[in-house]
């Protein structure tokens, strides 16, 4: 997994409510493309009109927001569908940090495995530093710093973001959770002698009633 | 102090404590639907095992025809993700329930059917409506596709544990009012995002009435509500639910479960971190009129005004949806016309869905210019209802009797309602796009849903 220390990029706004990962990234997109193929379909329905041709009021289309690296989203960000390929898509457009005051909790689990950081700030916060972005025109870049626990805005505002301490230093080493957990093959193996006598119900798996 | 239901069941399935509210925790079931087979053979690809397939479960759902008369052959072009799984399934020895068996259908539908969700047990599916296995007082929840992986190699799931939160409903349902009516009226009340962060308990009065099928519908929609876990304690009408299933436990062993499981219900000093009341007096039959179900209202409301919302970004939200979905504010909504009713999904599929549909449909004929579609969730529940003969009902007043599948839930199989088109349909996300670009999804009750196929618009059940 790729490491997350700092970073300094365009964010682009995107405060509405409530966007969910059938809009980030299609159904069809998601069953038909690779993990990698998926950045120019993220949010395909707001960028792309049913010609196929750009929205151009849409932010992500806009200059200097093509190339933002952080989305400063709305409460509730990415909720819904589980789909991985909404972090995918992001990843694959360039975003490596989703700001927002709250997530769709599959979806910040999501992040996590692909090396994207989902900060939650207050939603005070987070709109003072899209307005101070706006005011801008989206040149003045922010800084989102894990060393430190610290979003840095354009007018050098620090606002401390709490994150889980095993999160973070996965982020930061860029660990694989998957290699970490199959060092504990022992625990796993112990748990399953010990509630397998607790709990034989839950072990047959066979059919009790053909 | 007391635990809670959902602590106790996290407390049994802690493997290792990793710190600051982590845990490692034993996956009890994985259920695995069609886009798992990708999983199975990147797991293989890695070059390693699937370490219990003893404790996963797999069936095909979501690419899947529901054309009347398909089989197991059926070709269709998402045929090669099927082909992956059955290989792949059948290599690691994890059972598949394919088309044409009992067993076939919704993950979220044939799990508790076949009696292979438990109380006590914790559940995941790489799929966010996996809460619906809740209804049986099971810690259940939806994972991603590298979650997923790490299933299926360890048996479990780094997770940090959710606040604890509970709604209780109290008082008697009124006339038309469904499970699904309770779960929307809360969305509409607490918005899609009031339960980020919490594992949601449903309890009251009105909860215990419940069957165990209303009681998977309450807590599908829990996903809508922002949090991935809804759950409910189990009691004598969850253990009739079980009792004699095809995998729940038989014979001393039940015996031993049940002991078990009658310990599982929340302390009565044990203390939540957030307590929602609903007034059952309050909750009538609902329809979405938006793009997100937090936009809900009863059925004989009119369609809501922006200008009256305060909160700027808010009231832009809601011009956008009704700007998408073609809606008028100050209309009542029982004045919407419908092209489409799709009767389905993991919400209201289940054969007491599809009784509730038919009470409505018998007798009636589907109006002109509606098309209504009828998937029930599984062969099991697909040989029931036409064991009563349900399927005839439906066909005489002219709706479609299908395959069970996922169908328009989401299109993925390439059932779409087409672009322009509105629908009442009886699945969970009126999303954007989510039956099809372009498509306009109403959500709402089986008994609704089946009101406005025979009406041709909006219909307020009790009113028929
Ligand atoms: S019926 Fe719909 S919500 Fe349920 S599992 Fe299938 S696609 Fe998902």
């Amino acid at each position: 997994m790729q490491a997350f220390t700092t970073l300094t990029a365009i964010a682009a706004p995107l405060p509405e409510p409530d966007i969910n990962t059938d809009m980030i990234i299609r159904v069809e997109r998601v069953r038909d493309l690779k993990p990698e193929e998926m950045g120019r379909y993220a949010f395909e329905n707001r960028r792309f009109r049913p010609d196929g041709s750009e929205a151009p009021d849409f932010v992500l289309n806009q200059q200097p927001y093509r190339a933002a690296r952080i989305i400063l989203g709305g409460p509730n960000f990415a909720c819904g569908s589980s789909r991985e390929a909404a972090v995918w898509a992001l990843a694959g457009f360039g975003i490596r940090c989703v700001i927002a005051p709250s997530f769709g909790p599959i979806f910040a689990n999501n992040c996590y495995q692909n090396g994207m950081l989902p900060v939650v700030l207050p939603e005070a916060t987070v709109q003072a530093l899209t307005a101070e972005v706006m005011a801008s025109g989206g040149t003045a870049e922010v800084t989102v710093d894990l060393e430190r626990c610290e979003v840095v805005a354009p007018s050098g505002a620090r606002s401390g973001f709490s994150i889980d301490a095993p999160r973070r230093a996965a982020l930061l080493q860029g660990l694989d959770e998957l290699q970490m957990t199959l060092r504990r093959e022992p625990e796993i193996g112990a748990y399953q002698a010990r509630d397998r006598a607790a709990r034989p119900w839950l072990y047959p798996t066979k059919e009790t009633t053909p | 102090m007391g635990s809670t239901l959902f602590d106790k069941i996290w407390a049994a399935h802690v493997v290792s404590d990793l710190g600051d509210g982590y845990a490692l925790l034993h996956v009890s079931r994985h259920l695995l639907h069609d886009g798992g087979g990708a999983s199975l053979k990147q797991l293989a690809a890695r070059g390693m095992a699937v370490r219990n397939p003893d404790l996963s479960f797999a069936t095909i759902d979501h690419v899947i025809p529901t054309t009347p008369g398909r089989t197991r052959e059926t070709s269709t072009p998402f045929t090669a993700r099927i082909t992956v799984l059955r290989e792949y399934a059948a290599k690691a020895g994890i059972r598949l329930f394919d088309v044409g068996e009992p067993g076939q259908g919704i993950i979220h539908v044939i799990a508790p059917e076949q009696g292979i969700s438990l109380p006590g047990s914790l559940i995941v599916c790489g799929d966010s409506h996996t809460c619906t296995h809740g209804g049986l007082g099971a810690i259940a929840f939806g994972i991603g596709a590298t979650e997923l992986l790490h299933v299926l190699a360890t048996q479990t799931l780094v997770q940090r544990k959710p606040k604890r939160m509970r709604v209780r409903f109290e008082g008697e349902r009124g006339p038309g009012v469904t499970a699904k009516d309770m779960v929307l009226h809360l969305i509409g009340h607490v918005r899609a995002a009031g339960g980020v962060g919490y594992a949601v308990e449903y309890a009251g009065a009105a909860v215990r009435a419940l069957s165990v099928e209303e009681r998977l519908t309450l807590c599908n929609l829990s996903i809508e509500l922002g949090a991935k876990i809804g759950l409910i304690a189990p009691d004598e009408t969850t253990y009739e639910y079980l009792h004699g299933r095809r995998y729940a436990p038989a014979g001393a062993e039940w015996d031993a479960a049940l002991a078990y499981w009658r310990g599982l219900p929340t302390d009565d000093d044990a203390v939540f971190d957030r307590e929602v009341v609903i007034d059952m007096a309050a909750v009538a039959p609902q329809i979405t009129w938006g793009t997100n179900p937090e936009q809900v209202a009863a059925v004989d409301q009119r369609v809501p005004d922006p200008a009256a919302e305060p909160d700027l970004v808010k009231r832009q939200a809601m011009l956008d949806a009704l700007d998408y979905m073609g809606l008028v504010p100050g209309t009542a909504l029982t004045e919407t016309p419908v092209d489409w009713v799709f009767i389905g999904s993991c919400t209201n599929s289940r054969l007491s869905d599809l009784q509730a549909a038919a009470a409505v449909a018998r007798g009636r004929r589907v109006a002109p210019g509606v098309t209504a579609w009828v998937v029930p969730g599984s062969e099991a529940v697909k040989r029931a209802a036409e064991a009563e003969g349900l399927d005839r009902v439906f066909r005489d007043a002219g709706f479609e009797w299908r395959e069970p599948g996922c169908s328009m839930c989401l299109a993925m199989n390439g059932e779409t309602v087409p672009r322009g088109q509105r629908s009442v349909s009886t699945s969970n996300r009126n999303f954007v796009g989510r039956q099809g670009p372009g498509a306009r999804t109403h959500l709402a009750s089986p008994a609704m849903a089946a009101a406005a196929a025979v009406t041709g618009h909006i219909a307020d059940v009790r009113s028929l």
